[in-house]
């Protein structure tokens, strides 16, 4: 037995301290609600949601705070596995999950699904191939591992360019979006709205490292799931009495389907702007499909802002277990994603095309006005607007027409508290929802490279000696560093940030998951051949990304290079191999260490003696 | 990290070949409803259930039942098998995790 200590007491009384913060937040939302209907103005709901909400992340940012080491990289390993599975999910789902799947949905139909499939399919490899294994060798990196496993310095400094290469991309999308919800929904400008971003994603990391952003993670799941449930959730209530979407929306699609015929009879599309919402291969064709799920899935499993969440767990049974938890926490969402497409498409095919121009729903021109809903090639922003651009499209007769429309992805689930002439709290919540979806993506993916800086540069790599505050000095600057220049590059606004933050799972995937595999579970994996397969596959996948994107090179057999990495696997694997084959078979000590990885039970194989 | 001879011991080696098995097992359930009964959209399609044409719902929903229940399925069996090979952990100390 351990002494009893103030961490166990708030470890033992988890459940009642989550479930106080889940009622008080539910009284909170209905407490704005009161206020609405008493005449508080949209933009005062909106501002309290934001500092509230924040204010809450922050608290517990620093009453996590840490001076430990382990604490500060791992969580102290006492993270219990439905814990890890909450705050693995919040770190997983970005505000790209949040706001854009189900306008990817809306917009692709079927097709989209391969999202859906690859975001959540990864998890049986993460659980079966890789989690337990890491947990078991008790980095506190994924490159400390690749260290270990092939021989030094030189393969962890190829594990830390794979990891920048996947996870720096990804952090500006997450501040990018967090400015963009901030600015939408304090009316204050983007510039502007991401510091304030910022400020929310530094209070919960810098001072706990793991440890605060783990306990954070978990009460930004909270928020966000109810925040995305919810407003479909009221929406398949008012339509068919039952409030669970995600069962009612077969009815939608049968309805959306029998629309489509209706549109295509009444000539307000025609077949080539029509994409049937059901009908598979109509965006993506057959291989591109798979290729995209199988690259999406190996991505989840290589990421490694994602495993190094498993390396908080109490032992490698938990850290398997959380894997299960973790799904089942992004199933939620993932199953709640499709019903917002079809209910949307429903109110679109219903109520927006065949009207006529002076008579569309108000939502439209409400985020017309924002530049996310154009009609004729302009922003929606009035009936005057829409007219006027309608006048000058040959063929248009002053009804709306399925080509005339373009929607912004994002509008789909941020319009939907609107199109169900739900409150403004309501629209406030699914803010808050978003911003926790992007506020904890970045604190994971910050806490991933500036660990990575810290711990396997700066520690095993410059100062071996180093004392535990020090080290703990220097990751925190870092963390400070990554973030100010990951939000700089957001407040350029890049053009191509979203294509990059898709080509972050094929790079991780061709970069990490051959060397993490077959050092795992192939004991004849050499030190070459990983470092020749990493430098392989990976040369390969960016290359390849590169030269289709900015090269003009064409297509490989038409693949798109969101899945590049169909190229750059394949290579990695085959040039582990073979180096591997041609080269003497790894130490004794290499393959006592691999035995240890895979026997759960025993220490940790790798000890900090300064935790 | 600790040195030890390289000699595996019989025990150790059937562990290893049933985790292994194991593994090959979850990763064909993996597969099949990955990649494999996509394949098939078209003709699960002409099966309607409650509304859902099948082949859409497998991608939408069926599919990502089947992996969190293979998840918490592959643990419960790889616990199993390492309890059975005296490899597993010790229980934790402090009750069974919150929920």
């Amino acid at each position: 037995m351990r002494l009893p200590s103030p961490e166990d007491t708030f470890l033992n009384n988890l459940g009642r301290i989550y479930g106080t913060y889940v009622g008080g937040f539910v009284a909170f939302v209905i407490l704005l609600a009161v206020l609405e209907q008493l005449g508080v103005p949209d933009r005062i709901i909106g501002y309290l949601f934001v500092f509230f909400t924040l204010a809450v992340y922050a608290g517990i940012g620093i009453v996590t705070r840490t001076v430990k080491v382990s604490e500060y990289y791992v969580a102290g390993r006492q993270v219990p596995a439905v814990y890890n599975g909450m705050a693995t999910a919040a770190d997983w789902m970005s505000g790209a999950s949040f706001v854009g799947l189900a306008g990817t949905l809306y917009a692709l139909g079927y097709d989209g699904l391969a999202y859906v499939l690859g975001w959540t399919g990864g998890f049986v490899l993460v659980a079966v191939l890789v989690a337990p294994y890491l947990r078991k060798f008790g980095a506190y990196t994924v490159p400390d591992f690749l260290a270990a496993r092939f021989g030094g310095n030189f393969a962890r400094l190829l594990g830390i360019v794979v990891l920048f290469a996947c996870s720096f991309t990804y952090v500006v999308a997450q501040i990018y979006s967090t400015g963009i919800i901030a600015s939408r929904f304090l009316g204050i400008s983007f510039e502007i709205a991401i510091y304030v971003g910022l400020a929310g994603i530094l209070l919960c990391s810098m001072l706990g490292g793991m440890r605060a952003v783990t306990w954070t993670q978990v009460a930004q799941y909270l928020v966000l799931i109810i925040a995305y449930m919810l407003p479909v959730a009221i929406l398949s209530a008012q339509k068919f009495g039952l409030p669970i979407a995600q069962i009612t929306y077969g009815a939608v699609l049968q309805e959306i389907t029998v629309l489509e015929q209706q549109l295509l009879a009444g000539g307000l599309a025609t077949a080539e702007t029509l994409k049937p919402h059901l009908a598979p291969f109509t965006s993506l064709d057959p291989f591109n499909f798979f290729a995209l799920i199988a690259c999406l899935m190996i991505g989840t499993a290589s990421l490694p802002h994602l495993l190094m969440r498993y390396f908080t767990t109490a032992s490698v049974r938990d850290a398997r277990r959380s894997v299960g938890w973790s799904l089942l926490f992004i199933f939620l969402l993932y199953v709640t994603a499709p019903a917002y497409a079809a209910f949307a498409k429903l109110e679109v095919y219903q109520n927006v095309i065949g009207a006529g121009l002076d008579a569309l729903p108000e939502w439209i021109y409400t985020y017309g006005r924002l530049g996310l809903v154009d009609i004729c090639g302009a922003h929606a922003a009035s009936v005057e607007a829409v007219q006027a651009a309608c006048a000058e499209v040959t063929g248009n007769q002053g009804v709306l027409r399925l080509p005339d429309l373009a929607i912004d992805r994002d509008v789909i689930v941020i319009a939907t508290p609107e199109i169900a002439g739900l409150p403004y709290v309501i629209a406030g919540l699914v803010a808050a929802g978003g911003l926790a979806a992007s506020i904890s993506t970045a604190d994971g993916l910050l806490l991933a490279l500036a660990n990575a800086l810290s711990h396997d540069v700066y520690y095993r790599m410059i100062d071996r000696r180093a004392p535990a505050s020090r080290r703990l000095l220097i990751a925190r600057l870092l963390l400070l560093g990554a973030a100010v220049l990951a939000a700089y590059v957001a407040s350029t606004r890049p053009a191509d940030i979203l294509s990059m933050v898709a080509w972050a799972f094929s790079l991780a995937a061709a970069g990490n998951f051959p060397v993490l595999v077959l050092g795992i579970w192939w004991r004849r994996c050499t030190s070459a051949g990983a470092i020749a397969g990493i430098i392989a596959g990976f040369g390969v996948t960016f290359y390849y990304l590169v030269m289709t994107q900015y090269g003009g090179m064409p297509e490989w057999y038409g693949v798109k290079n969101i899945s590049a990495a169909v190229f750059g696997l394949p290579v990695g694997f085959a040039v582990t191999i073979l180096v591997s084959l041609l080269t003497p078979a790894p130490s004794s000590e290499v393959q006592a260490l691999i035995d240890d990885i895979r026997r759960p039970s025993g220490d940790p194989v790798m000890r900090d003696r300064t935790a | 990290m600790a040195k030890r001879p390289r000699q595996r011991t019989p025990g150790e080696t059937l562990w290893w070949g049933r985790t292994v098995r194991l593994a090959i097992s979850a990763l064909a359930v993996w597969f099949v409803f990955g990649f494999l009964v996509h394949g098939f959209v078209f003709q699960l399609n002409d099966i309607t259930i409650a509304d859902f044409p099948l082949g859409f719902y497998m991608a939408a929903q069926g599919s990502l039942v089947v992996f969190v229940a293979l998840i918490f399925w592959f643990c419960g069996r790889q616990e199993a098998i390492d309890r059975n090979a005296g490899v597993a952990e010790p229980e934790p100390v402090r009750g069974e995790m919150p929920l």
